[in-house]
């Protein structure tokens, strides 16, 4: 889900474009910069978008009665880097904001911000935070996807809130709200997001571990194939 | 060759098994299982039930049938790029393997 076109106050929706702008240059900068060095890793970026690509496009039914997707930013966060996410997602928003009537120009920069900048460095601290305690590797690249997944709900949520506060209840009582709506729904898909995401991980170990390696992420001399 | 895969098929047995499971068990309010971007709509419009969108998109799809194309389009780009990454790795890791196995013969 991203907030629907038109349904931020103007203000509120400037506000998010100017902050998402930067982190969309910076991003692009990331990316240019991993991929001059290591030509090699270009398959790894469209693998991770296609990641994204795919997973944003299955809508999934979720015990609130209701469907909503993945983001399937964790993967990318991981290989990648947060940054380097940014533009990648950016083109899924403005793909399905343009032809899909799914989210909306006016609202894009809110949804960059939860989707690509807010999910992926929440990620990317896991991910670290994951490794730096030694977690096995397939467990934390399932707690990086979902809570990739899980930020991205929640920061919409914030995002709502501040744009219509409850009346009578303020900010917390309108947040209160639309997080159980929405977070509900998204934890049995964050579940599932981080089951897609470390099945792919496992494949990518198999088969693309000299990328994995460039990226740093395996050591070659191992050769793992069991997360 | 079994133990490789078998963490993936319980993964993904527990995907479906997830995404199967509320369809049986829930019975939605509305008696659909709709977006929660309409849910989140309708929760707005009860909080400020003035409030009017002001910008509508510039392109909507004119049916559902059109959209949940455009959707499918987007599923077979990506998976369509996936499975190209899988297919290359695998057969080169394949060509290695045998040139490998020819050095070993010379």
């Amino acid at each position: 889900m991203h907030i629907m076109e038109g349904f931020l106050p103007i203000e509120h929706a400037l506000s998010w474009s100017l902050v998402a702008f930067p982190f969309v240059v910076l991003g692009l900068n990331s990316i240019k910069k991993q991929v001059y060095n290591k030509p090699e890793l270009k398959m790894m970026l469209g693998v991770s978008a296609a990641f994204t690509f795919v997973l944003s496009a299955l809508k999934l039914p979720s015990v609130t009665g209701s469907c909503s997707h993945p983001t399937g930013t964790g993967l990318g966060t991981v290989l990648f880097g947060p940054l380097a996410m940014v533009p990648i997602g950016t083109i899924v928003l403005l793909f399905q904001a343009l032809l899909l009537a799914h989210g909306g120009i006016t609202t894009l920069g809110a949804n960059i911000f939860s989707m690509v900048i807010a999910g992926p460095f929440v990620a990317a601290l896991i991910y670290h935070l994951g490794k730096g305690i030694r977690l096995p590797r397939g467990f934390t690249i399932f707690l990086t996807a979902f809570f990739a997944n899980i930020t991205t709900y929640i920061v919409t949520s914030m995002q709502l809130a501040l744009a219509f506060p409850d009346p009578n209840g303020g900010f917390t009582a309108s947040f209160i709200k639309f997080a159980t709506l929405f977070a509900i729904t998204q934890i049995p898909l964050a579940i599932s997001e981080g089951f897609m995401t470390v099945i792919i991980f496992n494949m990518l170990i198999r088969y693309n571990s000299p990328e994995l390696g460039a990226l740093g992420i395996l050591k070659l001399e191992k050769e793992e194939i069991n997360v | 060759m079994k133990n490789k895969y078998y963490p993936n098929l319980l993964m993904l047995c527990a995907i479906i098994l997830l995404s199967v499971a509320p369809l049986i068990i829930v019975k939605p309010s509305g008696g659909t299982f709709s977006g929660a971007d309409e849910k989140a709509k309708s929760l707005i419009n009860e909080l400020y039930p003035n409030y009017k969108a002001w910008f509508t998109p510039v392109i909507e799809p004119p049916s559902s049938e059109v959209a949940s194309l455009l959707f499918c389009l987007q599923a077979a780009i990506g998976a369509g790029i996936l499975g190209y990454n899988f297919g290359l790795a695998r057969g080169r890791a394949r060509l290695q393997a045998n040139s490998i196995k020819k050095d070993f013969r010379c």
